[in-house]
């Protein structure tokens, strides 16, 4: 994974501001940041374009005249524009912005899933491991060396090829794949807000582990979890995608975008745009998404407020 | 230097320890029983019963493990599934095309990362600084597989310049050159990405290191822009070459796998996917196995250059 | 010896920003620098001093730039030449000497690569003729053992001798104006005292023009033979430094008189710090810059800028009061 980003520890300084009984700092806070966001054109147009894609996706049967499996004979290899197809036709005549639409169903869903699902345990490992120390932490970050020990791609790879093809295939293949990204992470955030005098006094006022981990260390861990989360949906967009040009992901007739460029390789020199529309949907998401990412980092972080 | 070499290698032991149990799981992972995985679907039950028997299929996991350990550390690894030939002498050659299209896509990276990176920085915020910026930011985010796809439609069906696919022409005797040409493709495909990476870190690096004091000192003294830009900003700024490639290594590995698939270049990665496309799970496994191994190598010996050149990194 | 020469500034104007946004933070200020003189600079901080210095050797960089106004070197026209001909005035002709010598030396070079770097950018010789020159320049500068310590790292010495070695560097080349930007606020009291004479004995031997920018007006007494006080981007007095510190005819001047301890003063003299605090320039008041913090204001200050005014031939002062009360010497 090229962009490891070790996030802002600076947000548990903020964070700890919030988590002080002062009500209208808490709000303050918060508004500021909202409106810094706002600012960011680039993070703006990214959530709102990404709202947009997500709600197209959704909405994708009542959009369009066509299906994404109505093969059509006749209209086969329609170029863009022509004859009603808006992004033209594949080689089975069937219509390219509905398959697009539908196919986006998947991508996004290849995306943004194994993010949230490797997020959640990465978090909980990285956390359990940068509080509690010793054997512990050794044990768990020994085991994801193992996982760092192989080159990303080639690991989901592996493990994906193993198994049946399919959707969830994808899914546990990337998030095995993802958890000790998340992990490091947590655990290096972690062992950040632990020195703090707020834990110390948590520990003095007589919680229990579990209770001081959830309540005081978590929320403060949260937000590089959160930006490296946004950051990484998009990258595994590209990545899901290039699980399913290998054919490791949906089966025909299904397609999602990554399948529909390699469906479209066979057809490169005689209609191009099969193979160029759906990789540009990638790049596309996965831009907004990097974009969006470096926004709710500049939001979060107190330093980079826009007034 | 030596104790720190030890070191090193004895902890990353574990490590491979680690990868090996990893590699053996995946057939677990695989639907239906093993020995159908490895005999294949049109295998006799007899054949099948033999297979489990020789394997130790009904013995414990961490049993099976050992024999399996054993037996591929003796250079056996099994059978192909589809060619029914020993996957070793498969492997071998692959490896080496491999090796030739990641040294290459490196080599690659590494020239118009820093070329790119350093120029943009000196020409800050110009045209060519916004732009080149600009194109890093699509090629760090577009599918590899599909860029590939773009530059063969580009370069090899709009204008024929280089070929679509291979690794050499059908005669095969086209010697070097022609695998140079072959080469060129799949190399930039494979760059792309982590070049674009490259440029960024180098511009921010040069940048900021344009804005140290000394540079203006430098200044005042009457130096001109060149001697400038070599003594004072190339020295102190550009990111070392090999750190540089220890990050980059798993990135530009990845996208090499697939770009072998998009290209038909013989190599490990081709290899598994066609082993994936044909459930050759003995295949899969020496491949994955290799690659990984290879890049746990990799990223030891740029651990070594780097301590070479730097005695305070010998201390981790 | 440097040539003797002369810069003449007239109101040269430096602007951070763009014309909409930004400040101009340098605005409208001359002088004249002379062979054989000390001419001290002094403000407090952010008042455009160094922001001077830099433009006089072009070293402004974006967002900053020279907006207006002349340098002339002996008449030559600074400001219209190309970046290559200013090349050959820096260093040769004008030699800087800047703040803070733990930055200003290039940890990755030998100290005598960054002198024979001067030497040989302006004069063809031999490396082995440069680092001879080099030598001679340590030991000129108080560096002991300078035969083996050219082939040094910044990091071996000090900051005293750091700075000595920067002086070294920027005098090689025997120029004729040196600037000299607080080189002894980054450094210790006791070496303070060592680098100003050091830089007094150097401008008297090569009978260059120094021009000394601090804001320690103690130093501006041991070493200046003409002050200029600025003032947010503005020279507010200028004088001989006897009648400077005897008769200031700026209110600025006399408050930042008042503010520094006198050695024979009772130890219950009260330091009077100045009210206030300096104009944002982003948007310049239309009066008087001083006026308001000035003990002395009067109506007509808020709302007219004031021009220098001559108090005699070597002395003018940019304020109303330079007309109401005649000079009292």
């Amino acid at each position: 994974m090229s962009e490891l980003a070790g996030a802002g520890a600076g947000d548990a300084d903020t964070r700890a501001i919030e988590a002080s009984p002062l009500g209208p700092v808490r709000s303050q806070a918060r508004f500021w940041r909202l409106k810094s966001f706002a600012r960011d054109r680039g993070a703006l147009v990214s959530g709102v374009l990404l709202v947009a894609v997500v709600l197209a996706v959704v909405f994708a049967p009542s959009i369009g005249r066509y299906g994404p499996d109505d093969a059509d004979n006749l209209a086969r290899y329609a170029p863009m524009g022509a004859g009603g197809h808006l992004l033209g036709t594949d080689q089975q005549g069937r219509d390219m912005l509905a398959r697009l639409l539908f196919g986006g169903r998947v991508s996004l869903l290849i995306g943004v899933v194994p993010t949230l699902v490797a997020g959640a345990i990465g978090l909980g490992l990285g956390l359990v491991a940068g509080y509690v120390r010793g054997l512990v932490d050794q044990i768990i970050m020994r085991c994801l060396d193992v996982v760092f020990a192989f080159p990303m791609v080639l690991l989901a790879i592996a493990i994906a090829g193993s198994m049946r093809p399919g959707v969830l295939t994808e899914i546990i293949a990337i998030t095995i794949v993802l958890v000790p990204y998340f992990a490091r992470l947590a655990r290096t955030a972690t062992e950040g807000v632990v020195p703090m005098p707020f834990i110390e006094a948590a520990r003095a006022a007589g919680g229990t582990r579990a209770t001081i981990m959830l309540r005081y260390v978590l929320p403060n861990v949260f937000s590089p979890v959160v930006v490296y989360a946004t950051t990484l949906m998009g990258l595994m967009i590209v990545v899901g995608s290039g699980l399913s040009f290998l054919g490791l992901g949906v089966q025909p007739p299904t397609a999602d975008w990554g399948a529909m460029v390699a469906e479209g390789r066979v057809v490169l020199r005689r209609a191009p745009h099969v193979t160029i529309l759906p990789g540009c949907a990638i790049l596309i998401v996965s831009l907004a998404f990097n974009f969006l990412g470096d926004g709710i980092r500049d939001a979060l972080d107190p330093r980079t407020i826009r007034r | 230097m030596g104790a720190f070499i030890t070191r090193r290698l004895v902890g990353v032991l574990p490590v491979i320890v680690g990868v090996s149990i990893v590699i053996f799981l995946l057939i677990q992972l695989a639907p239906g029983d093993a020995a159908t995985v490895l005999l294949g679907p049109q295998a006799t039950e007899a054949a099948r019963q033999e297979l489990r028997h020789t394997l130790g299929l009904d013995q414990a996991l961490p049993v099976q493990y050992f024999a399996w350990l054993v037996r591929t550390l003796s250079g056996d690894f099994g059978r192909s599934v589809a060619t029914q030939l020993p996957v070793a002498a498969l492997v071998l050659p692959r490896f080496v095309n491999t090796l030739i299209l990641t040294l290459g896509s490196l080599l690659l990276a590494i020239v118009i990362g820093y070329s790119v990176g350093l120029f943009a920085a000196l020409r800050a915020h110009s045209l060519f600084d916004r732009t080149s910026m600009a194109v890093a930011l699509l090629a760090g985010s577009a599918p590899p597989f599909w860029l590939g796809l773009i530059l063969v439609l580009l370069f090899a069906i709009q204008l024929r310049w280089l070929p679509v696919s291979g690794m050499q022409d059908i005669a095969g005797n086209g010697g070097a050159l022609d695998v140079m040409r072959h080469l060129v493709l799949p190399a930039v495909t494979t760059a792309l990405g982590p070049a674009a990476i490259i440029a960024r870190i180098v511009r921010s690096s040069v940048i900021e290191a344009l804005g140290r004091p000394h540079v203006r000192v430098a200044r005042a003294k009457g130096l001109t822009r060149a001697t400038l830009i070599k003594r004072h900003v190339i020295l102190n700024a550009l990111p070392p070459v090999v750190t540089i490639t220890g990050l980059q290594l798993g990135y530009l590995l990845g996208g090499a796998l697939l770009t072998e698939v998009v290209f038909a270049w013989p190599g490990l990665g081709s290899l598994l996917y066609d082993s994936i496309t044909a459930r050759d799970l003995p295949v899969i496994q020496a491949t994955t196995l290799l690659i990984a191994l290879a890049f746990v190598l990799a990223n030891i010996v740029v651990d070594m250059i780097n301590a070479a050149l730097d005695p305070r990194l010998r201390e981790a | 010896m440097s040539a003797p020469a002369t810069l003449a500034v007239v109101d040269l104007r430096t602007r951070f920003g763009t014309a909409s946004a930004g400040a101009t933070v340098v605005d409208g200020v001359s002088f004249t620098l002379r062979s054989g003189r000390t001419t001290a600079l002094v403000g407090e901080s952010g008042c455009g001093k160094s922001a001077t210095a830099l433009s006089l050797m072009r070293l402004i960089e974006p967002p900053g730039r020279i907006i207006g106004g002349t340098v002339t070197l002996d008449g030559r026209e600074l400001l219209t030449l190309s970046e290559r001909e200013m090349e050959h005035v820096r260093g040769a002709r004008i030699g800087m000497i800047f703040q803070d010598p733990l930055t200003s030396l290039n940890p990755a070079l030998t100290i005598g690569q960054q002198i024979t770097e001067t030497l040989q950018a302006h004069q063809p010789m031999s490396r082995a003729e440069a680092d001879r020159k080099a030598i001679e320049l340590l030991t000129r500068v108080g560096v002991a053992d300078p035969v083996h310590r050219i082939h040094d790292y910044p990091h071996h010495f000090s900051g005293g001798m750091r700075q000595r070695v920067l002086i070294a560097a920027a005098l090689s080349c025997s120029p004729s104006i040196i600037i000299a930007d607080e080189p002894t606020t980054a450094l210790d009291v006791t070496v303070q005292a060592k680098i100003l004479r050091l830089l007094h004995d150097l401008q008297a031997d090569m009978g260059a023009s120094l021009f000394l920018i601090t804001h320690d007006l103690g130093v501006v007494a041991a070493m200046a033979d003409e002050v200029l006080v600025m003032y947010a981007g503005r020279i507010v007095e200028r004088a001989d430094v006897d009648t400077l510190f005897h008769y200031p005819r700026h209110p600025y001047t006399k408050a930042l008189l008042a503010c520094v301890a006198g050695i024979e003063d009772e130890r219950s003299v009260p330091l009077e710090p100045i009210d206030g605090s300096a104009p944002d320039l982003r948007h310049p008041p239309e009066g008087c810059r001083f006026a308001p913090r000035c003990p002395a204001v009067r109506d007509v200050c808020w709302r007219q800028d004031q021009p220098l005014r001559p108090v005699s031939a070597t002395h003018e002062a940019a304020c109303i009061l330079v007309e109401a009360e005649p000079a009292l010497a």
